[in-house]
C-alpha cells in the first residue's frame, strides 16, 4: 500500500466524516465498544458494528471491514477481543490496531449472511471511492448505485470533481443521480436529470432502480419516470432478441461441440455409435484426473488445466475408440443394427467401469480464471465460458474440416468411405483408416468432454444426456456432411433458444423433436443429402 | 427340400412353445391357488406376478420380432407402444378407484385434486368403462403406429434414419408424459389401483387370472405371428426385409406391407403393455425411456431374431438375469453383465440362441444325411442324388 | 466293456454326489431356520445403481452401519439384526417387486427404504397388501398418511415454509422465484408455497413459477429471466425445488451470470452436504439450503455419530446428511417400539410407534406422531466455501410435521389420525374417514 494511497485514503475518511449528517466524534470509547459487538457472534449486533465502524472514521475501518468481508476477522467470545488477520499473516488488535502475536484459541472468524455481506460491500463501497484502481473505484460506485445511500452523495461530489478517467466519471455520475432520485428533499431539477442520466444507461439495474421508486414523486417527475421506463423497456425487448440469438449460437455450439465426433463416425463412417457420449464423458473425466494432478503437485499450473487436459483427453478417447474399432466394430461393418445393439452394450459397460472407478456422485471440475464470470455488450451478459467453448467448436471444426480436406490421412478416409473397394485397389490400407478415423471420431468426442465439463456435470451419466441431441442433429443436418452438421446443431439451437421463452423447457424440445420427426419425412435424408450412388449403399 | 424341412422342424418348436406355455398357464395358477401356502408345490404370489411380467415382456419381444426379424423395420421406440397401451389400462384402473382415493373425489384422481383440475379432462372420457378401454389398449398405439408409419414408410425412411427417428419419437411422449400439466400423472404416473372389472387387483386369485390371461395373449400373439410369417404376405416381408427395392420393382406397394406389419406390432405391444400394468402396479414415463426400447431390442436378438420362438425366450432369460442379479452380492455389476451380453450376443451369436440351435440342428442332419449318403454309396446301394 | 466300467463309476459317484449334496442342502435348511429363530431380518430397498444410485448408495450404508452399532449394543429383545439389501435399481416396478420379495420370501420385520416419490407410490399397495412397515426418511410432498408407511424426512411445513418466512423477515424478500423440477414433489411444494405468499400478501405478480425437465442443462434463458424478474426494484429470492443433477448447471450460470446471494439469494430444498461434494461451491458462497439437519451442527450426538460413522466407511471426509439423520431417527424409533411391546408383529409396532422419542442429532428429541410423521427442527443453513453450511437461523422449537397441507384448499379439513380415528384421511369437517370429498 503506497504512503500516497493511505493520505488520500484519509482525506475520505476526513471527508465522509465531515459530511455524514451524524458525525460521530472519533474518540475511543464508542469504536471500541462498536468493535467488541462483532464478537457477540449476533447477526444484528455485527449489523450494528458495521454502521459505526464505516462511519466511525477510525483509521482502522477499513482493513476491518474489508477483513470481515474475507472471512480474516475473529473474535473470542470470551474476552470480547477482536482481531484482524491481514493478508500477509500479520495479526493486529482491531479495537487498538496493537500488534499480536497469534490468535486466543477459542476465537472464531466472525459470521456473516447475506444481509450483513450487502452492509459490508455498501460500507466498502464508501470507503473506496477514491481507490487509485480505476476498476476499484468503478465497482465502488456501482454498489453505491445499488445502495443509493445519501451519506456517500458527499464523497462522490468531491470525487467527481476530481475524477479524470472517463469511464470512472460516468460511473460516478450514475450514482450521484441514484442518489438523489431516492433523496426526499433533492430538488425536482435535480431528480429530473437524474432520471435522464438513469434513462441513457437503460440496463436492468437502471430498471430496478426506476421501478423501485415509491408513488409520492411531483407529478413532472413521475412522468419522465413513466416515460424512461418505457423507453428502457423496449430497448431491453430488442436487446432480448439478440439475447436469444447469443443463447442459441452457445447451446447450437454445445450441440456442434457434442455432435461433431460423431458427424465423422456416423456421418463418414455409417457407424451407429451409441457409445459415443461415453467419449464424451471419458473426456470429460480426464480433465477430471488432470485438475486433481495439478490441485495437488502444481497448483499455479491450474488456469493452464484445460489446455493440458484437451491434448490428453484426445489421446485418451481416440485411444480407447481405435481399440473400440479394432476390437469389435470392424467385425460388424455393413451390419448397421448390429453395431447399434453392441455399442449400446458397450456404452452400460464404459458408464459401469466409470461409476466402478470414479464412484457414483459428481466429480468437482473447477473453472479457471479465464473460464468464469461475463462480460456486458450492449444490454446482454456475454459469459466467458460460453464464449470460449463457442470460439473452441469453431476451431475444432475448422481443423477437422482442414485436415480431412488438406492432410493425406484426410484423402484417405475420403477415398473409403467413397468407394472402399476402388480406395483398396488404390492401395490404401482400408483397415488402418478405418480404425484411424473411428479414432479420430472418439478423440474429437473426448475434447467435447472437457469443454462440457465446465458447463454440466460430470457424473457417469453425462453421455447419455446428449445421445439423443447428437444424432438429432447429425441426422438432421445430413449424414456425411459436416458442414450439414454445422448448420443442423445451430438451426436446432437457435430455434430451441426462440421456442423456449414462448413455450417453456419442455415443451420446446418436445416441439423441436417433432419438427426433425416431420423434416425426415420431407427430407429423408436431411439438410444436405449425399447425391448419387453412395446414398444406397 | 429344404424349406419343407426347416417349417416341419419350426412347426415342432412352435409346438412345444405353445404347449410350455399353456401348460405354465395353468399349472402356475392351480399351484399357487390350490396348494397350502409353504408347501415345496406351491408358486409364491410374488413369483406368479413376477412371470406374469415375463409373459408380458414376451409378447412384446414377439412383436418387435415380427417386425425387426421378418421384416427389417428396427423399431427402437417399441416401449412407446408398450407404454400407450399401459397407460390405456392404468386409466381404466385410476377410474376404477372412485371415491376410495385419499381425497375421495369420486371423479378426479388423486393427483388431479391436488393440482386443482376443476372437472376431468376430456380424453380420460369413456375409461370408465373397460370395453372402451380395451379398445383404446388397441386403437392408441395402433393409431400412432399408423400416422407415424404412414409417414415414415411413405417417403421412403429406412434403416438407421427409421431407427432414429423411433427413438426421437418415444424420448419426445417421455418428456410429454414427464409434464404434470400433461394430464396423465407425471413422474409418479397411475397407481395404487384398487380394481379390475370388480376384482381386487391384489388378490391371489386375481393375479392367478392375469397371469394365465397374459399367457392366452402370448399364444395368441404366437399364433398371429406364426399364421403372418407363415402365410403369402410373410413371403413378401421377407423379400422386403431381404432386398427392398427389388421387391418394390416387382410390383409389391412395400410401404403397404410395412405399414400394416408396423400397426399389427404396435397393437400387440398395447396389449402387452395393458397386461402389464395390472399386474406391476404402476405405470410412469419410464416406460417410454429409450433405454427399455433398446433392451427390449436386445431380448430378441439374444434369442433369435427371425425366430418367434427365440424372441420369447429372449425376454425371459434376460428378465430372469435381470431379477436374479438384482438381488444377490453381483447387484452393482449387473450392468457389466448386461453389457457384455449385448456384445457378446451380436459378435458371436448373431443369430441368437434358438438361431444358432437350429442352424447347428441343420447342420448336423445335412451332415447326418451326407454321411447316410456316402454310407450307402459306399454300400453301393442308393444311387447318387443331383446336387441341389 | 471299459467303457462301460468308466460309466458305471461316473453313476455311482454321481449318486453319491446327488446325496451329498441333498444332505447339505438339508443341513443349510436346518441352519438357516435355526439362524433365522435368532434374528430379526431389516429391509432395505434402496437403488444401488442407475440414475438414483448418487443419493441412495449413502442411505443403505447408513442402515447397515445403525444395524452394526445395534447389533455391538445386543441387539434388539436378545436377536441379532440381520440385513437383507435388494437393488431396486432405479426402476420404479422394479421397486414393487423386490418389497414384496422382501416381505414375502425374506420375511423382513421392516423396511427401510425409497428415495422418490414415485418410488414411494409404487411399493406402497405392496406394503399395505403384506401389511408390513415402510420408514421412509426423504422430504417429501406430503399430502399422505398411510398406515404401514413412517415418514422420517420432512413434510412441506417442515422445510418450505420456514424457509420462505426466514427470507420474508431477514432478507425483506418481496418477489419470489419458484425454480423446480417437474415432477411431483416440485408442483406441490410450489403450490403450497404459492397459497402461503399470497395469504401474506404477495401479489400474483410478484410471484413467478417456472419448471424444468430432469436433468436440465442449458440454464442460460431462465437464469436471464430470473435477472430480469429481479430488476423490478424490490429484494427477489428464488426458492428452488430443482433436483439432483441440474443443480450444477443452475449454479454455474448464476455464477457466470454474475447474480451472487448478495443480490438474489437461492434457498434450496434439495442440496445438501451430498451434493456440495460434488461441485465448486465458491461462486454458491452465501445461498442458501433449509433442512432438519446439517452436518455441521454442534452437538455431542452429532460429532459422536459423524465420528462413528467416518470410522465405520473408512473414510475421514465422508460426509452427513438430512435424509440419514432420518434414518438414524426412523431406526432408533423402530428399535424402541419392538422393544416396548416385545414383539416385531407389524399390527403392535404399528400402534405402538406413535408417542415413541427419539434423540435427533441436532441435540433435540423427535416424537413420532399420530399422522406418522415426526417433529422435527428447521434450520437455515448458508453454503461455505468447504462445501459445508453454515446455520443463520433455526426455529425456536421443534415443528410437527403436517401429513395434509393447510394451504391448499384439497387437503386444508384432512388429518391424519393412526392413534384415535385410526384413519389416514380423516376429514375434521364432516367427522368422516375417506377424504374431502366425503
Amino acid at each position: 500500500m503506497s504512503a500516497n494511497f493511505l493520505d488520500r485514503f484519509r482525506a475520505v475518511l476526513l471527508a465522509i466524516l465531515f459530511a455524514a449528517c451524524f458525525a460521530v466524534p472519533a474518540l475511543a470509547g464508542p469504536f471500541e465498544d462498536a468493535v467488541a459487538k462483532f464478537a457477540n457472534d449476533d447477526f444484528s449486533d455485527t449489523d450494528e458494528a458495521i454502521g459505526a465502524v464505516a462511519t466511525s472514521g477510525n483509521p482502522l475501518a477499513f482493513p476491518i471491514i474489508s477483513a470481515l468481508q474475507d472471512g480474516r476477522l475473529s473474535a473470542d467470545p470470551d474476552t470480547k477481543k477482536v482481531f484482524v488477520t491481514g493478508a500477509d499473516g500479520k495479526i493486529i488488535d482491531a479495537a487498538t490496531g496493537a500488534a499480536v502475536d497469534k490468535l486466543p484459541d477459542n476465537a472464531a472468524a466472525v459470521r456473516l449472511n447475506n444481509r450483513l455481506r450487502r452492509a459490508v460491500e455498501a460500507a466498502l463501497g464508501g470507503l473506496t471511492l477514491l481507490s487509485p484502481d480505476p476498476a476499484k473505484r468503478i465497482a465502488a460506485a456501482q454498489s453505491v448505485f445499488k445502495s443509493h445511500d445519501e451519506n456517500a452523495l458527499p464523497v462522490i461530489d468531491g470525487a467527481l470533481a476530481k475524477e479524470t478517467n472517463k469511464a470512472v466519471k460516468a460511473a460516478f455520475t450514475e450514482a450521484r443521480a441514484a442518489i438523489l432520485l431516492y433523496k426526499s428533499d433533492a430538488t425536482e431539477l435535480e431528480k429530473l436529470e437524474a432520471v435522464a442520466v438513469i434513462k441513457a444507461r437503460g440496463d436492468q439495474e437502471a430498471m430496478a432502480l426506476l421501478t423501485g421508486l415509491g408513488s409520492d414523486l411531483p407529478p413532472n417527475v413521475a412522468r419522465a419516470v413513466t416515460t424512461a421506463i418505457a423507453s428502457i423497456q423496449s430497448n431491453l425487448q430488442m436487446w432480448s432478441m439478440v439475447q436469444n440469438a447469443w443463447y442459441g449460437l452457445s447451446l447450437g455450439s454445445v450441440l456442434l461441440l457434442a455432435a461433431i465426433g460423431l458427424a465423422i463416425t456416423f456421418g463418414v463412417m455409417g457407424v451407429i455409435n451409441m457409445a459415443h457420449g461415453e467419449m464424451v464423458m471419458i473426456g470429460a473425466y480426464t480433465t477430471f484426473v488432470v485438475q486433481e494432478v495439478i490441485r495437488t503437485r502444481y497448483p499455479g499450473l491450474f488456469d493452464y488445466s484445460l489446455l493440458i487436459a484437451v491434448p490428453l483427453a484426445f489421446l485418451v478417447a481416440g485411444a480407447i475408440g481405435v481399440l473400440i474399432e479394432r476390437g469389435i466394430i470392424r467385425f460388424l461393418y455393413g451390419r448397421p443394427l448390429e453395431t447399434l445393439l453392441a455399442t449400446w452394450g458397450l456404452s452400460l459397460v464404459l458408464q459401469q467401469a466409470v461409476r466402478t472407478m470414479f464412484g457414483p456422485t459428481n466429480r468437482e471440475v473447477g473453472n479457471p480464471s479465464w473460464m468464469s464470470g461475463a462480460f456486458e455488450l450492449g444490454q446482454i451478459t456475454i459469459t466467458y465460458n460460453r464464449l470460449w467453448i463457442l470460439c473452441f467448436t469453431l476451431a475444432v471444426f475448422v481443423i477437422l474440416l482442414a485436415m480431412l480436406r488438406y492432410t493425406a490421412l484426410g484423402l484417405e478416409m475420403r477415398a473409403v468411405t467413397q468407394n472402399r473397394r476402388m480406395a483398396a485397389s488404390m492401395g490404401i490400407a482400408t483397415s488402418r483408416v478405418d480404425a484411424l478415423t473411428f479414432g479420430l471420431g472418439s478423440g474429437i468426442a473426448g475434447i467435447a468432454g472437457v469443454a462440457l465439463s465446465q458447463i454440466d456435470n460430470v457424473s457417469p451419466n453425462l453421455g447419455q444426456s446428449y445421445i439423443i441431441d447428437s444424432f438429432m442433429v447429425v441426422v438432421f443436418g445430413g449424414v456425411g456432411n459436416l458442414w450439414g452438421t454445422l448448420v443442423g446443431a445451430f438451426t436446432l439451437g437457435i430455434a430451441n433458444k426462440f421456442l423456449e421463452p414462448v413455450a417453456g423447457a419442455v415443451l420446446g424440445k418436445i416441439a423441436i423433436l417433432v419438427l426433425i420427426i416431420l423434416f425426415i419425412q420431407k427430407r429423408p435424408r436431411g439438410l444436405f443429402a449425399l447425391k448419387g450412388r453412395a446414398v444406397e449403399a | 427340400m429344404t424349406p419343407h424341412v426347416l417349417t416341419r422342424s419350426l412347426d415342432r418348436s412352435a409346438t412345444i412353445f405353445l404347449v410350455v406355455v399353456a401348460a405354465l398357464g395353468v399349472l402356475i395358477p392351480l399351484s399357487n391357488l390350490l396348494m397350502p401356502a409353504g408347501s415345496a408345490l406351491q408358486v409364491p404370489t410374488y413369483l406368479v406376478a413376477l412371470f406374469g411380467k415375463y409373459a408380458c415382456y414376451a409378447i412384446l419381444a414377439l412383436s418387435i420380432d415380427l417386425i425387426w426379424g421378418y421384416c427389417g423395420i428396427l423399431s427402437l421406440g417399441h416401449g412407446a407402444f408398450f407404454a400407450l397401451g399401459g397407460y390405456a389400462m392404468g386409466m381404466y384402473l385410476m377410474r376404477q378407484i372412485g371415491s376410495r382415493g385419499v381425497y375421495g373425489n369420486p371423479i378426479l384422481p388423486d393427483f388431479m385434486v391436488f393440482l386443482n383440475y376443476p372437472s376431468l379432462p376430456w380424453y380420460w372420457y369413456g375409461f370408465d368403462m373397460f370395453w372402451f378401454a380395451a379398445v383404446m389398449v388397441l386403437v392408441v398405439p395402433g393409431l400412432l403406429a399408423f400416422c407415424f408409419g404412414w409417414l415414415a414408410f411413405r417417403s421412403r425412411v429406412t434403416g438407421v434414419y427409421l431407427s432414429i427417428i423411433t427413438q426421437a419419437m418415444t424420448y419426445a411422449l417421455l418428456l410429454a408424459f414427464f409434464r404434470n400439466d400433461f394430464g396423465f400423472g407425471g413422474n409418479n404416473g397411475l397407481t395404487d389401483f384398487k380394481d379390475i372389472l370388480g376384482f381386487n387387483v391384489q388378490a391371489d386369485g386375481t393375479r392367478a387370472a392375469l397371469f394365465a390371461l397374459s399367457c392366452l395373449a402370448l399364444i395368441l400373439t404366437f399364433l398371429i405371428c406364426r399364421a403372418v410369417v407363415t402365410s403369402k404376405l410373410g413371403k413378401v416381408l421377407i423379400a422386403i426385409r431381404d432386398a427392398e427395392s427389388r421387391t418394390r420393382f416387382l410390383g409389391y406397394r412395400v410401404e403397404s406391407y410395412k405399414l400394416f406389419v408396423f400397426t399389427l406390432s404396435a397393437c400387440m405391444a398395447g396389449v402387452a403393455g395393458a397386461l402389464y400394468v395390472p399386474q406391476v402396479g404402476i405405470i410412469n414415463p419410464s416406460e417410454f425411456a429409450p433405454g427399455n426400447s433398446i433392451e427390449a431390442v436386445i431380448w430378441v436378438a439374444v434369442g433369435g431374431r427371425g425366430t418367434l420362438v427365440g424372441a420369447a425366450l429372449g425376454a425371459v432369460v434376460v428378465n430372469y438375469a435381470k431379477t436374479f442379479f438384482t438381488s444377490g452380492p453381483l447387484a452393482p455389476y449387473w450392468l457389466f453383465m448386461l453389457g457384455a451380453l449385448f456384445i457378446l450376443v451380436t459378435l458371436l451369436l448373431p443369430k441368437g440362441i434358438v438361431g444358432t440351435f437350429n442352424a447347428w440342428r441343420e447342420s448336423r442332419k445335412a451332415t447326418e444325411a451326407a454321411n447316410a449318403e456316402s454310407a450307402a454309396l459306399e454300400d453301393g446301394v442308393g444311387e447318387p442324388k443331383p446336387a441341389e | 466293456m471299459l467303457t462301460k466300467l468308466t460309466h458305471d463309476i461316473a453313476t455311482l459317484s454321481r449318486r453319491r454326489w446327488l446325496a451329498a449334496t441333498a444332505g447339505l442342502v438339508l443341513g443349510l435348511a436346518a441352519f438357516s431356520n435355526a439362524k433365522a429363530q435368532e434374528t430379526i431380518k431389516v429391509g432395505v430397498l434402496h437403488s444401488l445403481s442407475g440414475t438414483m444410485a448418487i443419493s441412495e448408495t449413502t442411505l443403505k450404508d447408513t442402515i447397515l452401519f445403525l444395524i452394526d452399532e445395534q447389533n455391538k449394543k445386543g441387539g434388539v429383545m436378545g436377536k441379532k439384526l440381520e440385513a437383507v439389501v435388494v437393488d431396486p435399481a432405479s426402476n420404479w416396478p422394479l421397486f414393487a417387486e423386490k418389497a414384496r420379495e422382501l416381505i414375502t420370501k425374506d420375511k423382513v420385520s421392516v423396511v427401510f427404504g425409497c428415495w422418490t416419490s414415485v418410488s414411494r407410490k409404487s411399493v406402497l399397495p405392496v406394503f399395505k397388501e403384506l401389511n408390513s412397515i415402510l420408514f421412509y426418511p426423504v422430504q417429501y410432498e406430503g399430502e399422505e398418511s398411510e398406515r404401514n408407511v413412517f415418514y422420517t424426512g420432512a413434510a412441506p411445513n417442515q422445510q418450505a415454509i420456514p424457509a420462505v418466512d426466514y427470507l420474508m423477515k431477514d432478507e425483506k424478500v418481496k418477489r419470489w422465484v419458484l425454480a423446480g423440477t417437474d415432477y411431483v414433489y416440485p408442483r406441490t411444494t410450489n403450490k403450497i408455497l404459492e397459497a402461503y405468499l399470497k395469504s401474506k400478501g404477495v401479489k400474483q405478480e410478484d410471484i413467478m413459477i417456472n419448471y424444468t425437465p430432469f436433468g436440465h442443462s442449458d440454464w442460460q434463458t431462465i437464469v436471464a429471466d430470473i435477472k430480469k424478474f429481479g430488476s423490478a426494484g424490490k429484494k427477489t429470492a428464488v426458492v428452488s425445488t430443482i433436483n439432483g443433477d441440474a443443480n450444477v448447471p443452475f449454479y454455474k450460470e448464476l455464477g457466470n451470470q454474475g447474480i451472487k446471494a448478495t443480490d438474489i439469494p437461492v434457498v434450496a430444498f434439495s442440496v445438501g452436504e451430498e451434493e456440495l461434494a460434488g461441485i465448486d461451491t465458491k461462486p454458491l458462497l452465501g445461498h442458501l439450503a433449509a433442512w432438519n439437519y446439517f452436518q455441521s451442527i454442534k452437538s455431542p450426538e452429532n460429532e459422536k455419530f459423524i465420528k462413528a460413522w467416518q470410522a465405520y466407511t473408512k473414510n475421514p471426509k465422508r460426509v452427513t446428511n438430512d435424509p440419514m439423520e432420518a434414518h438414524v431417527i426412523g431406526f432408533d424409533m423402530w428399535v424402541k417400539a419392538v422393544e416396548k411391546v416385545k414383539s416385531t408383529d407389524p399390527d403392535k409396532v404399528i400402534d405402538a410407534l406413535p408417542g415413541i422419542e427419539a434423540k435427533n442429532l441436532t441435540g433435540g428429541t423427535s416424537k413420532m406422531l399420530p399422522n406418522h410423521h415426526i417433529t422435527k427442527p428447521v434450520f437455515i443453513g448458508e453454503i461455505k466455501a468447504n462445501g459445508q453450511f453454515d446455520v443463520v437461523w433455526k426455529t425456536p422449537g421443534l415443528v410437527a410435521g403436517d401429513a395434509w397441507s393447510k394451504e391448499l384448499d384439497g387437503s386444508k379439513d384432512l388429518i391424519g389420525d393412526w392413534v384415535g380415528k385410526k384413519c389416514g384421511n380423516y376429514n375434521t369437517k364432516t367427522n368422516k374417514c375417506g377424504g374431502q370429498g366425503s
